[in-house]
């Protein structure tokens, strides 16, 4: 291949056509990715040329190239942000010292399973979300789903370029594993729960792109920070495209909310369900539910792995350098939140610890201006009705809360209790039903399903109508 | 101890302590300790106790005694001083030394005595110990390394172990060992010996099995005259010479390398690795025993030897913090194959023998090193019969998959190649082959192995043989030797050598894993507990007229 066509089939800025080693690692790792993604990518319309967006150079001109194209010749690229020059460490034992252009050895086996398990995740949700096209609302809906999925795939390959550069044999190995878990598979799943999970419709998309996607901004945010230059880089570039994803999600759960509302005032009920409609209660339970699995992704509230990876400079907290403390925190503590059998408590722990319990709070903070948002259109619609975060120990898995049932109001209750009002907290049987029913492919250009409102505007400054997908 | 740098090199005109006094098939070597010419300041080494300048003198007359005298059949080892044989380690030297010395210091003893015991088993030149007065702890421990050992019976001399009651240690040099494994002294007799600080003298000595003759002074002389007469028959080394002599090493230092004539050692000291680098005869090697006497010290199988050697000691003791040895070889693998040949046509001529009893105890010392041991296999290098070893002797190694793909005249793919050397000549410790070590317990795989002799296998061959750990290709291999280097460099010293302690060893045990793990192994825990070494401790309080204050439980 010459350096040309090297560069047009997998666009980069890695100087991939000088790197023959690299070329050769990725040459037999390609085809597998080619094969995975027939075989567990979208599970229609893989010929269809899809209007999507495509990186081809970090810069502002390069890095959103808009043209159709179909799904397969999508050219996934490698992009890393540009160097920050002269580039120190922010926080950690190794403060001060030069950014890591390799991987110290002492470092290895952190550093590469915190990318596997970053890179796990990119592959497992377009494997969850494979069907889903098959009853996409409109063609800009189902537009917004592939390019998601394309841009997952190229998350994918930014998290295999590192292992194959950096990691060495036990890099590549990972690299093919990442191919041979799948999301769902009994003996052979992904690596976090959270991801082995289908994605049965579209308001369980749009909650996961909004909540879980956001769950890998903020994992993103503090890889970023992280000692190790090309990791750190390549976030930056990943968190760019990783916007788009929860555009997708607030702005999908925007327009569910206000086509409720057209729909309310329109039968002048707060009951549209027989209308083909979602009541704003069922869409609470679905945030509920979204919420909470994605708070499970942030692990245990005290963490020694976390403390850790701190310390090693491995991964920070969200924007590490803005915040105003020492960047140490060897002598610092912090409150965390603590369930016993008497109630929810706190308990003061070394900050180190509880890195992983900042980083959740950060991202609560975030998730709540969405609500905002929606709330807004809610009360400008004159509805009483607000759209709220759970408490952070409802319906959790993972940490303190494991093994206890607390309300969305953030009372523990009995298990007797949790089980009177689960349907009433959760989606119940009735309510995925009644969003099943609803799910129907509407392929119409500019047209739209009956459930959810159009979107304000097009994509890249298209009108609605806009062939987004050609069928 | 300072940081002077510690000398292996020396011979007969400079030593110190020892005089060597050869008549014939007969030679003599008298300890005669000059008590100001320790190796530190800060302590004497008063009645014939020795420190490690006394020892490496001793290794040094143990080398010269089997390469330069050929006819030397029986070598007898005596005390210089009146009324005393030897006095054991020097107290004042070992409370004073830092716990990396001392332990590296009885490793160097220890190998010490039991190249002794590899003389008299294999080279047919029989140690006896002459113990004309009082072998005290270390002193006895020499002459436990001997054959045979005769005691004066002067109603005064005596054989003792005192450690434990005096000193709160061990005896280091494998007493507690030999006196049970191989002079079969009762445990429970063993044991009041081992706690009595006067020890045992003259007929109870000999019926303990402690020693295995006395004779009153005045015929103490005759009765190693007659040993003598009566080992000197048994042994085949040949009435003449010559031998070869043990010229100084072909050495420059340059800053963190070392250079010698076939090979060189370079250190990294951010990445914490020494960097040997073995290099293939360049030039014809002798074909026949009198071309190998006519080349002696010059011939390439001899001086690869004793530069390894030489290497492994100054690294030891000079370069504590350099955890990980990485072994790469440079050259024509043929070259080292056809030097190696003449060793195995000519077993019995009595300088190839000692030439593979020098790389089998050269390279045992590489597997009592507490380092990390690596094995770099690339193309151009020449890991052939004895070279092998060094890849069979690594706790891991790497050898390249394929070749350098992005250069523009890509060489040779690696190879490796066992021989004949590979099945025996160079013993463990453990009494195997590093071949029998490595497939302990499977023999079908060690077959396996074993039936590539004489083939050159590449990476993928090797690795199928299970010769090397790992075999990455160009693309990886950089990431993979970095990493792994780095890693290695990043974990807990203490826990690396007592893994790589517990792995290089499989199978039997033998008087030398009792005396290198068990004793040893013991000694270095001793060495770190206040009982021994705090304060109030024995080593601290002895000659102080106090006594040691004991933390009285058991652990």
């Amino acid at each position: 291949m010459t350096i040309v066509d090297i560069n047009a089939k997998i666009p980069n800025n890695v100087d991939l056509a000088d790197d023959r080693r690299l070329q050769r690692a990725l040459e037999g790792w390609q085809p597998k990715f080619i094969r995975w993604w027939e075989e567990l990518g979208p599970v229609a319309f893989k010929r269809s040329p899809v209007f999507l967006r495509t990186a081809i150079d970090v810069g502002r001109e390069g890095w959103a190239n808009f043209d159709h194209v179909e799904m397969p010749d999508y050219r996934w690229g490698i992009f890393l942000a540009e160097p920050e020059p002269d580039r120190r460490i922010a926080f950690g034992d190794h403060q001060g010292d030069d950014a890591w252009q390799e991987i110290p050895g002492e470092y290895r086996a952190d550093l590469q399973r915190l990318i596997v398990v970053q890179g796990d995740t990119e592959p497992a949700s377009v494997e969850q979300q494979q069907k889903l096209c098959l009853t996409a609302p409109s063609l800009y809906d189902m537009r917004n789903l592939f390019q998601v999925n394309v841009e997952e795939g190229r998350h994918l390959w930014a998290m295999v370029y590192l292992l194959h550069r950096y990691f060495g044999r036990a890099g590549r190995d990972e690299a093919d594993e990442m191919l041979e878990r799948h999301s769902g598979d009994t003996d052979n799943p992904r690596i976090l729960g959270a991801f082995n999970e289908e994605t049965p419709d579209w308001l369980s998309f749009y909650m996961f792109t909004y909540f879980t996607d956001r769950d890998g901004k903020y994992q993103l945010a503090s890889l970023r920070e992280s000692a190790f230059d090309p990791l750190s880089r390549t976030c930056d570039f990943m968190l760019k495209e990783e916007a788009h994803h929860m555009f997708v999600g607030a702005s999908g759960v925007g327009r569910v909310v206000q086509r409720t509302l057209e729909l309310m005032h329109e039968h002048d009920t707060d009951d549209v369900h027989p209308h083909g409609g979602l009541n704003l209660d069922l869409i609470q339970r679905y945030l509920n539910f979204h919420y909470a699995v994605s708070l499970d992704l942030f692990g245990a509230e005290t963490s020694t792995n976390a403390a850790n990876y701190f310390a090693a400079g491995l991964k920070g907290r969200f924007q590490e350098e803005r915040r105003d403390d020492d960047h140490v925190l060897r002598d610092a503590t912090r409150l965390v939140p603590e369930a016993t059998d008497d109630g929810i408590g706190v308990r003061e722990v070394p900050q180190l610890a509880a890195l992983n319990e900042t980083l959740r709070e950060d991202y609560t903070e975030d998730c709540g201006k969405g609500l905002d948002r929606w709330n807004r259109s809610i009360a400008e619609a004159g509805v009483d009705f607000e759209l709220r975060l759970p408490h952070f120990g409802f319906n959790r898995n993972v940490g303190t809360f494991a093994g206890h049932h607390v309300s969305p109001d953030g009372r523990m209750v009995s298990d007797a209790q949790w089980h009177a009002n689960a349907s009433d907290w959760l989606p119940s049987d009735d309510d995925k039903a009644h969003v099943k029913s609803l799910q129907v492919a509407v392929t119409e250009p500019g047209k739209m399903a009956g459930w959810v409102a159009p979107p304000a505007t097009g994509i890249n400054r298209k009108p609605l109508e806009f062939e987004y997908v050609r069928l | 101890m300072s940081d002077l740098e510690i000398e292996f090199e020396t011979s007969p005109e400079q030593y110190r302590h020892w005089v060597v006094e050869i008549d014939r098939e007969r030679a003599t070597l008298t300890m005669n300790v000059d008590p100001t010419a320790g190796l530190r300041d800060g302590y004497e080494l008063k009645t014939n106790s020795y420190d490690l300048g006394v020892d490496i003198e001793l290794y040094d007359a143990v080398q010269r005694l089997r390469f330069e005298h050929p006819e030397v059949k029986v070598v007898v080892v005596t005390g210089g001083l009146d009324k005393i044989f030897c006095a054991g380690a020097n107290i004042g030297m070992l409370a004073g030394a830092t716990h990396e010395h001392k332990v590296n210091f009885c490793k160097f003893t220890n190998e010490t005595r039991n190249s002794i015991e590899d003389a008299t088993a294999h080279s047919s030149q029989v140690w006896i110990a002459a113990v004309n007065g009082t072998a005290a702890g270390g002193g006895y421990e020499l002459a436990l390394a001997c054959d045979e050992i005769l005691l004066v019976d002067d109603r005064a001399s005596s054989v003792s172990l005192p450690e434990i009651p005096l000193l709160a240690v061990l005896p280091g040099t494998g007493g507690l060992t030999r006196v049970v494994e191989k002079r079969h002294v009762r445990r429970d007799l063993a044991d009041a010996f081992a706690t009595r600080t006067e020890g045992v003298r003259g007929r109870q000595a000999v019926d303990w099995g402690l020693v295995d003759q006395t004779a009153p002074l005045s015929s103490f002389g005759n009765l190693i005259d007659e040993r003598v007469a009566a080992r000197a028959v048994e042994s085949d080394r040949p009435d003449l010479g010559p031998g070869i002599r043990l010229v100084p090493l072909d050495r420059t230092v340059d800053g963190d390398s070392v250079e010698y004539s076939a090979m060189s050692v370079s250190i990294d000291r951010r990445a914490g690795t020494a960097t040997f680098t073995i290099a293939a005869p360049d030039a014809p090697q002798p074909a026949t025993p009198d071309e190998l006497i006519e080349a002696g010290a010059g011939a390439w199988v001899l001086r690869c030897a004793r530069e390894l050697d030489a290497a492994v000691l100054h690294l030891r003791f000079n370069e504590t913090a350099i955890g990980t040895w990485v072994f790469r070889t440079e050259g024509d693998a043929d070259a080292v194959a056809v030097a190696e040949q003449l060793l195995a046509d000519h077993p019995d001529h009595w300088l190839v023998r000692e030439i593979r009893l020098y790389w089998a105890r050269t390279l045992k010392r590489l597997d009592l090193s507490a380092r990390s041991l690596m094995t770099l296999i690339e193309p151009g290098s020449c890991f052939a019969g004895v070279l092998a070893e060094l890849v069979l002797a690594a706790d891991r190694s790497f050898m390249l998959d394929g070749t350098w793909e992005d250069l523009d005249d890509p060489p040779e793919p690696a190879t490796i190649r066992l021989t004949g050397a590979n099945l025996g000549w160079f013993a463990m410790s453990n009494g195997l082959s590093r071949l029998q070590t490595r497939f302990w317990g499977r023999p079908a795989a060690l077959a396996a192995a074993e039936a590539t002799v004489g083939t050159e296998l590449e990476a993928r061959e090797a690795a199928g043989a299970e010769l090397v750990t790992f075999a990455p290709d160009d693309i990886d291999w950089d990431d993979e030797v970095r990493i792994a280097l780095e890693e290695r460099n990043s974990f807990s010293p203490d826990a690396l050598t007592a893994m790589e302690a517990n792995y290089r060893f499989v199978g039997p045990e033998t008087m030398e894993t009792k005396i290198f793990s068990r004793l040893s192994a013991w000694q270095n825990w001793i060495f770190q507990r206040p009982n021994a070494v705090g304060p109030n401790g024995a080593l601290q309080r002895f000659g102080t007229g106090s006594r040691p204050d004991f933390d009285t439980r058991r652990v």
